[in-house]
């Protein structure tokens, strides 16, 4: 079997497995957050955090909880690496820097996961494990909260609230991610990923020399990493790592735990709303852009060098040998498109469209199929705002799903789609305009301009993965890209919390022969337009001076 | 009888001939340039950052003066200045109206009445006039304000506001009691009740209107400008933060010299500018206000007066038709449609009957059996001696005629019979059953006998107008039900739902029950249009979300509901619906087009920006513009000319075709989305074929 039959193997018995799963899962998630009935562990922690989980809240009340719990993470997690020297488990790691703690807080409360320091050497384990992998779980728990809270939005009519923020959380955490986290687990265990509490064991090398080998709990930490498409690894090699993605079959196998929930969600969505077929739509949606993209990077992948470079394994670099190119593009596009940010090779050695790829995944906005309920609010409202340009052009004010799109909603829509581009743009010409800032960059010309670009992209976007070749783990960098984390997680998520607000106290508009039909394959195709048409305008001037003028040189 | 408006062609052009005459555009010039001044602009937030370019290039250019910095400058200007022309242009189609509303309305002098009764009057100006005063008008007289008549009778002159010669009849009491300020009396004497508040008449508001004065901006419409301006501040951020990366770019490629679009500060100025106006939605933005003043005036053209836009705007939503059976979807009164005799009796015989009973009966249901009896069986009308006519009394409930001995009558059937049997006559079974199969079919049965014998039965039907069928079937495509209203029972109210082919109908309909109705609707979230023009649809009116009020109406209605047609048209509400959606259709098919356009700036613009430092950016150039200047410059002229181009589009609004949603936005994405994608790049190549001519081009 040739190299690309191999490649294309693995995308269509992923893309199986993905459309086998979506329904049962989907259906397990409409369950889990339309259930009256709360289990005795959950009564438990709502007695202990004192929630009335019977009560449901309004918008505002519901973002002033969802943002109290965010803080209070960070501070948990900025203490736990400060004082990790004086508490158990430390593997005898020294306390963390300020800025890199700081940075590395906001990274993982905002499902980023964007590491500006090596695990192995900076994290002990108690950090790792009551921090680092608490907030893999909790952070994914808070991206679906939002989208079910907007769901809701959607699906109810004349009603102040949008849901419980606690119950929320607590059940997308008890019920979804920890049994799926656990059986995910013990599937990685068995491909070899390791799982222990020991400290760093010294071997000899064949060349004579020494290395250090960190063990710990890592297919605990692995498998949440995927799951709650948060990303960030154990060790600084992330799923290049052999101790964390030991075999082309775990590759298989981590995908599928990345594109899990957010392509389920959708069904998720259909059922809520009580049209399976709206659902659908959204996942073709999502599925459309997540498959071009996938066999584009592919194609720049591994037809992207001339025939001399490629012979002598020019397409190689930056690549594990046992992925080979084709999975290990695959996986570049899927980490990137679902805001995840693991990586199992290093987007810097791409080919420059094969860089430009993942990058342009990420400036989707991460929503083809995006993060865990990240990826479904965002996709929601770019289909708000393409409803209102389409729905205009029907002769009625625009509505989607019976809500009408009004000046406030499309107000909240516009500042959501506003907000990342202005901070991966501004960002980027901040670290631009300064040679000291400039200083970072591995290589100088385009491809230095697309690390920086790069950086902004995925701190902005909450995907976490890293271009490689910028230093960031300077105080500067530690702290504009923590920034971009911090607005770009809770500006839009505070937006789309006032549009379930405004969208839960309409009474729907009942559908006719008049009204713009959101589930056909019309629907699909002008979102899809929308969305790359808005995206490359907004993008194209960056990505032209950078992956572009390095493409076409 | 005939059905007048149906006939008419759907759009009255008239005025609206030669929409981009060269002449309104000199003409709105002046008014253009005056909408430059920031204070007003900064309201259409896409056209100010334009202003704020043109100002900014225009230092730059006097800074650092170039052919091609003034050729940049000056088209940008003209960007601004095309974007005003458009509003003005579309205002200035008002303005002409409103100029002959105020003729009307200045120096008219009122009698007002001491008192109730009284003969004294007062003599003051109109403007002095407060509701509840009474004021007399007679023949000749201008009616100094809005209000209805409480004495006399009179026929009144509306030419001035309906467009119509024709005198009407205004009376006291009843549905015709409403005047208009600034229509005049023709005839007799009347006594006035003003019911407005001076400086709020009709009038004054239809100048407003008109003019387009303090308009406020829609829902829709404030919606269309956050999007708008969302997408302004996107290409804002995106060229504003390109330079940075600019500067670097032109920093690491040292060996090439600088030129007019990049040199060592990164992009220049005038090019920077110049790729932000061609980004950002300058074609909708500069159109948007003239499509909401031309979308009023369309409306203002087929003689609707909308007191809101929002009411246009709802018209396009509306689900729900309540249409008023009588003159609406019938035409006003029943017809003969069929002489059925009873066994023994020939048709003609019974015909000659009927025609004879009816010649002398003037209402319209007696005159069409004189017309039936014509048409069908050749009897003329004739002028008979000595007839004695029997005229139809509420008691009787029959007429007819009694002539050398015969005794003809036609009524009622249970008021017939007893007068048949009253003479010792036995009619049959059969006229029962004749009786109850017309009655059954929705028409109504009129008995003819001839004293002591039954003819027949006269089958009277109401007529449904032509073309209402198709109307109906063309309002289902676009998704709108339409319920008949009538005061019938419901056996020949389904009747004639069914022939006319609507959704629903209303039987025994009081005013309570139409309102009942609204509501209900409304709670499933539907909008509801309705047209009314007695006193007792006011309510129903307010509640509507379209609520037409006829002009010949009475003010409460004209008061409750938030349009008027002057035409007093029911059947105006279907091209009211049309309008509504067309305005909606014209913006979302223009922004589509706007936001489509960029695809090809970029394709310009980008390479004439970097191709100096990255030869590889060439390859964007798929258009081969000649230089650099040129393109850019191109893709500036072409940014403003669309506007010009399109102005006639905005004033007439998309062609609106009825039919689904579906298909709708498929023809219009395929027109406005793909047309817009490629017609910038036809366009920008044949300008760049004709600036490169021009000096500094390369």
């Amino acid at each position: 079997m040739s190299a690309t039959a191999a490649g294309a193997l693995f995308v269509a018995s992923l893309v199986i497995a993905v459309a086998l799963l979506h329904r049962p899962l989907g259906d397990h998630l409409y369950r889990v957050y339309t259930s009256a009935r709360h289990n005795a562990a959950e009564r438990g922690l709502y007695r202990l955090l004192a929630v009335r989980a019977d009560t449901e809240q309004s918008w505002p009340v519901y973002a002033r909880g969802l943002l109290a719990f965010s803080v209070i993470s960070v501070l948990a997690v900025y203490g736990l690496q400060r004082l990790q020297d004086r508490l158990p488990l430390s593997a005898g790691m020294p306390p963390v820097t300020g800025h890199i703690a700081w940075n590395t807080a906001v990274s993982f409360v905002t499902n980023t996961n964007w590491q500006s320091y090596s695990g192995e050497s900076t994290m002990g384990h108690l950090t790792q494990m009551a921090a680092l992998a608490v907030q893999n779980f909790v952070s994914a728990a808070v991206g679906m909260a939002v989208a079910i809270a907007l769901v809701r939005g959607f699906a109810r009519s004349r009603s102040g609230a949008i849901g419980n923020f606690w119950v929320d959380l607590v059940r997308g955490t008890v019920r979804v991610l920890l049994p799926m986290a656990f059986i995910g687990a013990l599937v990685l265990v068995a491909g070899g990923v390791i799982q222990n509490l020991s400290g760093t064991h010294e071997v000899g090398t064949l060349t004579g020399g020494t290395q250090a080998i960190t063990g710990g709990p890592v297919a605990s930490q692995e498998v949440i990493k995927l799951l709650g498409t948060n990303g960030g690894g154990f060790y600084n090699a992330n799923s290049a790592h052999p101790f964390e993605n030991p075999a082309t079959w775990t590759n298989w196998f981590e995908l599928l735990l990345i594109l899990a929930i957010p392509f389920a969600l959708p069904r998720t969505f259909g059922r809520m709303v009580g049209q399976v077929r709206q659902g659908h739509a959204i996942l073709a949606v999502m599925g459309v852009l997540a498959l071009a993209s996938v066999l584009l990077t592919n194609a720049f992948e591994l037809g992207g060098h001339a025939t001399v470079p490629r012979a002598v394994g020019a397409a190689m670099e930056g690549k594990e040998v046992r992925f080979g190119v084709s999975d290990s593009a695959t996986f570049g596009a899927v980490t990137t498109l679902t805001s995840t940010g693991a990586v199992n090779s290093f987007h810097d050695s791409y080919t420059p469209f094969g860089g430009m790829m993942t990058m342009a995944n990420m400036m989707l906005g991460e929503i083809a199929p995006g993060g865990v309920g990240a990826g479904l609010y965002g996709m929601l409202v770019l289909a708000v705002i393409t409803v209102f340009v389409a729905g205009l052009m029907v002769g009625r004010t625009p509505e989607y799903l019976g809500k009408k799109i009004g000046p406030r909603q499309i107000k909240l829509a516009s500042l959501y789609f506003l907000t990342t581009p202005a901070l991966v743009l501004i960002g980027t010409a901040f670290a631009m305009g300064s040679p000291e800032r400039r200083a970072s960059m591995l290589n100088s010309g385009p491809h230095g301009l697309s690390e920086i670009l790069y950086a902004f992209t995925s701190a902005a976007n909450n995907n976490g993965s890293a271009f490689a070749g910028l230093t960031v783990n300077t105080p500067w960098y530690d702290v504009a890209l923590g920034l971009c984390m911090v607005f770009g997680r809770f500006l839009p998520i505070i937006l789309v919390l006032a549009l379930a607000g405004s969208l839960a106290r309409q009474s729907p508009v009942p559908e006719g022969a008049g009204t713009l039909p959101t589930h056909r394959p019309q629907f699909v195709g002008l979102v899809v337009g929308v969305t790359v048409v808005l995206v490359a305008l907004t993008f194209l001037p960056a990505l032209a001076l950078g992956p572009i003028a390095e493409g076409l040189s | 009888m005939s059905a007048p408006v149906l006939e008419k062609p759907l759009a009255r052009t008239g005025r609206a001939g030669g929409l981009l005459d060269p002449r309104h555009l000199l003409v709105a010039l002046p008014d253009a340039l005056k909408k430059l001044n920031p204070a007003t602009l900064w309201r259409n937030p896409v056209m100010f950052v334009v202003e704020i370019g043109a100002a900014f290039t225009t230092v730059l250019a006097v800074l650092r003066p170039s052919f091609f910095a003034w050729a940049v400058v000056v088209w940008l200007w003209l960007t601004a200045i095309f974007a005003n022309l458009a509003e003005a242009v579309a205002e200035g189609r008002g303005k002409a109206q409103a100029a002959t509303l105020r003729r009307a309305r200045t120096g008219t002098r009122a009698r007002r009445l001491r008192s109730g009764d009284a003969a004294e009057w007062d003599e003051i100006g109109a403007s002095e006039l407060r509701p509840g005063d009474l004021v007399v008008v007679e023949a000749g007289e201008i009616i100094p304000g809005d209000g209805d008549v409480v004495r006399g009778i009179a026929s009144v002159d509306e030419s001035a506001i309906t467009g119509e010669s024709a005198p009407v009849i205004r009376e006291s009491g009843g549905d015709r009691s409403a005047v208009t300020g600034g229509t005049r009396v023709l005839s007799d004497r009347i006594v006035v009740r003003v019911t407005q508040q001076p400086g709020e008449s009709f009038v004054d508001r239809m100048i407003a209107l008109v003019e387009g004065a303090n308009r406020q901006k829609t829902p829709n419409e404030i919606a269309l400008n956050i999007l708008l301006a969302a997408l302004t501040i996107v290409f804002l951020v995106a060229t504003a933060t390109m330079q940075p990366l600019a500067v670097y770019s032109k920093l690491v490629n040292p060996g090439v010299p600088d030129s007019p679009a990049l040199d060592a500060n990164g992009v220049t100025g005038v090019v920077l500018v110049s790729l932000l106006v061609c980004l950002i939605p300058t074609t909708i933005g500069a159109l948007l206000s003239a499509i909401g003043i031309a979308g009023m005036d369309r409306l203002v053209q087929r003689n609707v007066l909308a007191m809101s836009g929002r009411a246009v705007e709802a018209a396009g939503d509306v689900s729900t038709l309540l249409l008023d059976k009588t003159g609406t979807i019938t035409l006003g009164n029943r017809q003969a449609s069929e002489f059925v005799p009873v066994a023994g009796v020939g048709e003609g015989e019974l015909a000659a009957a009927a025609q004879l009973s009816s010649l002398a009966d003037e209402t319209p249901e007696g005159r069409s059996i004189v017309v039936h009896a014509k048409e069908r069986y050749g009897l003329r009308e004739r002028d008979l001696h000595g007839a004695e006519w029997v005229h139809f009394t509420a008691q009787t409930r029959m007429s007819g005629v009694n002539i050398e001995g015969r005794q003809i009558r036609k009524g009622a059937a249970s008021a017939v019979l007893a007068w048949v049997r009253e003479a010792g006559g036995r009619p049959a079974d059969e006229v029962g059953r004749l009786v109850d199969g017309i009655s059954a079919s929705g028409g109504t049965p009129l008995v003819v006998a001839e004293r002591n014998r039954v003819l027949g039965v006269i089958h009277l039907k109401d007529v449904v107008k032509r073309g209402m069928r198709e109307r109906f079937d063309e309002m289902r495509r676009m998704g709108i039900r339409t319920v008949m209203i009538t005061g019938d029972n419901p056996l020949t109210a389904k009747a004639i739902a069914d022939e006319a082919g609507v959704d629903d109908f209303l039987a025994e309909a009081t005013p309570e029950d139409k309102l009942a109705l609204i509501r209900k609707e409304q709670e499933g979230g539907r909008l509801v249009a309705m047209t009314g023009d007695g006193t007792n649809d006011a309510p129903a009116l307010a509640q509507s979300d379209v609520g037409v009020a006829m002009n010949t109406g009475t003010s409460a209605a004209k008061e409750a509901g938030n349009m008027v047609d002057l035409d007093s048209d029911p059947t105006k509400l279907i091209e009211i619906v049309e309008i509504g959606k067309q305005l909606l259709i014209t913006r979302g098919a223009l922004t589509t087009f706007s936001i489509a356009n960029d695809v090809a700036k970029y394709f310009a613009i980008i390479p004439a920006m970097f191709a100096a430092v990255y030869p590889g950016l060439d390859a964007l150039n798929i258009m081969r513009l000649s230089s650099p200047q040129s393109a850019i410059l191109a893709a500036v002229v072409f940014n403003a000319l669309v506007i010009v181009a399109l102005i006639p589009l905005a004033l007439r609004g998309v062609r609106y075709r009825p039919a689904s949603a579906s298909r709708l936005l498929s023809r219009n994405l395929y027109v406005y989305g793909l047309g817009g994608i490629v017609a910038p790049f036809a366009g920008i190549k044949i300008i760049d074929l004709l600036v490169q001519f021009l000096p500094g081009m390369s």
